[in-house]
């Protein structure tokens, strides 16, 4: 009887055994790489909006304070995102033909809220709250970005719990003084607390801070 | 008992058995025999059963956990009742397997393949129940340490962890035993089989064996170095099967016997499913050469062994609450022997406990249908055990408040019935593509036997 395999049984096995070994890399990647990627916590992604508004124009060059239209921040969990009223203050003298601006001008005419599109969505199980964040001496560029630099808003961190958890674990090189956490262009300077001060002086205790419930209430 | 007779029952090999014998026996049933007609039936029945266990698991998945009885107190019910009882009658095999072969025991030859092919099937049907039974399952690979964008790790001070990596260790070894105790098989049958797909099928699955004499010192130390391993794992699998219920606070769980204890079990049903398939396969298949009445002897002295054993903690279960004076540890008692599941406390002492001493007589341990019914009413016994453990305890807890009884549903037996379908469709398959008794260990065998000289 002739021999069932050939030489090229061997190339085979070999074959099936590197494709085994890729199988498992397949499962590292998908598992562990991808989800850590941009692409995947949509980093650096501009999202579609209503009305192309512009930080970098309200911001970088109109020099408006983040609390102007985003006024809870300090007091609540929520931000809050400026109503129709906030763009009116202006533009029902500014622009006031401009096409881009139409959706505004309608939404105020029918009462109707603009359809903003989320941008840093949080899933509904996380209890994020901003105020504590800037009572404590996180900066919005920290988290959001160099804002006052974006044309359109996007997402400048991944959310992922892990990222949340670097900080909350060892938060003192992201931390500023309370004054300046509105400052876009803070840059610590030789007379800036260092970070272990600011720990102190604000009371905060990272060995609690990694709790469940901090977030998952 | 005549001596002649008693002789008998000590043989391990049936005269005339021949090397060739052996080996041309055990691969024609594989290569030659036409499939029988009770293997149609029995693969047919076992079919639909597992059909059963897909529409079960489907609806399970549409619907969440609620089809079943569980909710509270008794969160917990037959999924983990099933778990423990198809790991435990995995656990079985494996002894039989690892720990004999490490012994050097000679009635374990013909045998291991019948205990190794079992205990795969059932570690695959143990293996799905803790994921079925997590109500959101599509989430279980969170219990792998793996590092993830969330930052978090499994708890590992959680017995239910343990078992999860015990399980996963469990599934692997016994799967990686079994194909390593099967390859030098493999190429006998890749070189007696005359069809082309028998010979791809079996060359491929014999990994290019050609029986040198260096592929033999390499493959005898492999297997010696696993079943060393095999033996301890498989005692520490099911301890730790126990902890997931001894880790608990619950009246009735919260016992340090349990590791031992839930091993005593594993052990008996092992040996009972083994003794269950053993003795109809050995007609069905003319292996009464291989498996001669030694071989039912011995496994009946050890399902008689661990009966007792079982029998033991049994009795310390019902003693050890009453002389340490606990409340609830006693609530739990008496409900156990006179409450709502009392019957199927009493049900279990019955069949694991009592009817298991008839084998302490020769005549018992040598009339098959009397060892074969002994041998069914403990896996269905150990069944009941586990139940009774899961449920019962579960249901007289610390608080008076949170008393409840468990009534399951149709799909809790569904799946139960269902899961029996995967394990015998697995099973049947196996029967008629893989060599049922190990042919190169019998070879070696009768090469021992030879050179003792007689038998």
């Amino acid at each position: 009887m002739a021999a069932v395999f050939g030489p090229k049984a061997n190339l085979i096995t070999k074959l099936v055994l590197l494709g085994a070994a890729a199988g498992l890399l397949t499962l590292f990647v998908g598992g562990w790489v991808f989800p850590s990627i941009d692409y995947y916590t949509r980093v650096g992604f501009v999202r579609p909006q209503p009305v192309p508004f512009s930080h970098e124009h309200h911001v970088g060059g109109l020099g408006l304070d983040c609390r102007y239209c985003h006024t809870s921040v300090e007091v609540s969990a929520n931000a809050g995102m400026p109503p129709t009223h906030t763009c009116m203050t202006c533009h029902s003298q500014l622009w006031t033909n401009a096409e881009v601006l139409a959706p505004v001008r309608q939404s105020l005419a029918t009462g109707e809220p603009i359809r903003w599109s989320r941008v840093y969505d949080l899933p509904d199980y996380v209890f994020f709250n901003h105020s504590i964040h800037v009572a404590k001496g996180v900066g919005c560029t920290t988290c959001h970005g160099q804002i006052d630099r974006m044309p359109l808003t996007w997402q400048a961190s991944s959310l992922s719990m892990g990222w949340c958890l670097d900080c909350h674990r060892d938060p003192a090189p992201n931390l500023r003084p309370r004054e300046e956490v509105f400052d876009t262009d803070w840059k610590p300077t030789p007379d800036t607390p260092t970070g272990e001060q600011l720990l102190a002086a604000y009371d905060i205790h990272p060995a609690t801070l990694s709790d469940c419930s901090v977030c998952h209430r | 008992m005549t001596a002649a007779a008693f002789d008998e029952t000590r043989r391990v090999l049936e005269p005339g058995v021949s090397e060739t014998s052996v080996t041309d026996h055990v691969s024609d049933l594989v290569l030659e025999r036409k499939t029988p007609a009770w293997w149609w039936i029995g693969f047919g029945l076992s079919l639909s059963l597992l059909l059963l266990f897909v529409v079960s698991l489907a609806w399970l998945f549409i619907r969440g956990v609620g089809i079943w009885g569980v909710g509270w107190p008794v969160a917990w019910g037959f999924a983990i009742g099933n778990y423990v009882w198809w790991v435990g009658m995995a656990s079985g095999g494996t002894i039989i397997s690892a720990l004999f072969f490490l012994t050097r025991s000679e009635w374990r030859s013909a045998t291991n393949r019948i205990a190794e092919s079992m205990t795969v099937f059932c570690v695959a049907c143990a293996g799905i129940m803790p994921v079925i039974h997590l109500g959101r399952w599509w989430y279980s690979y969170w219990l792998f340490p793996y590092p993830n964008t969330m930052g978090t790790w499994p708890q590992f001070r959680s017995p239910l962890h343990w078992d999860f990596v015990a399980i996963l260790v469990y599934v692997i070894a016994s799967v990686l035993f079994w194909y390593i105790g099967l390859i030098p098989d493999m190429a006998t049958l890749r070189d007696r089989a005359v069809r082309r797909w028998q010979r791809v099928l079996y060359g491929i699955l014999a990994l290019g064996w050609q029986g040198s004499s260096l592929h033999w010192r390499e493959y005898r130390s492999a297997y010696l170095v696993l079943a060393g391993l095999m033996a301890p794992l498989v005692i520490s699998v099911h301890s730790i099967v126990g902890l997931d219920f001894a880790g608990g606070l619950v009246p009735g769980w919260h016992e340090t016997q349990f590791p031992p204890y839930f091993v005593f079990g594993a052990v008996l049903s092992g040996f009972a499913v083994v003794l269950m398939l053993v003795i109809p396969l050995r007609r069905a298949l003319d292996l009464d050469g291989v498996i001669t009445p030694r071989h039912l002897d011995v496994l009946a002295r050890l399902m008689l062994t661990t009966s007792l054993l079982i029998g033991y903690s049994y009795g310390l279960e019902i003693f050890m609450p009453f002389y340490r004076g606990e409340h609830a540890e006693i609530t739990v008692v008496l409900s156990y022997l006179t409450g709502h599941y009392a019957p199927w406390y009493w049900a279990k002492i019955v069949l694991n406990a009592v009817i298991p001493q008839l084998l302490w007589f020769r005549a018992a341990r040598l009339n098959q249908p009397v060892l074969f019914t002994i041998a069914a009413g403990v896996v269905v016994g150990m069944w009941i055990e586990r139940y009774v453990i899961v449920v019962a305890s579960l249901h007289r807890n610390h608080s008076e408040s949170s008393w409840a009884v468990f009534t399951p549903t149709f799909w809790d037996w569904a799946t139960l019935a269902g899961s029996a379908g995967l394990f015998l469709t697995g099973f049947f398959l196996l029967l008629r593509f893989i060599p049922m008794v190990s042919m190169f260990e019998m070879r070696e065998l009768v090469r021992k036997k030879k050179r003792e000289g007689g038998r």
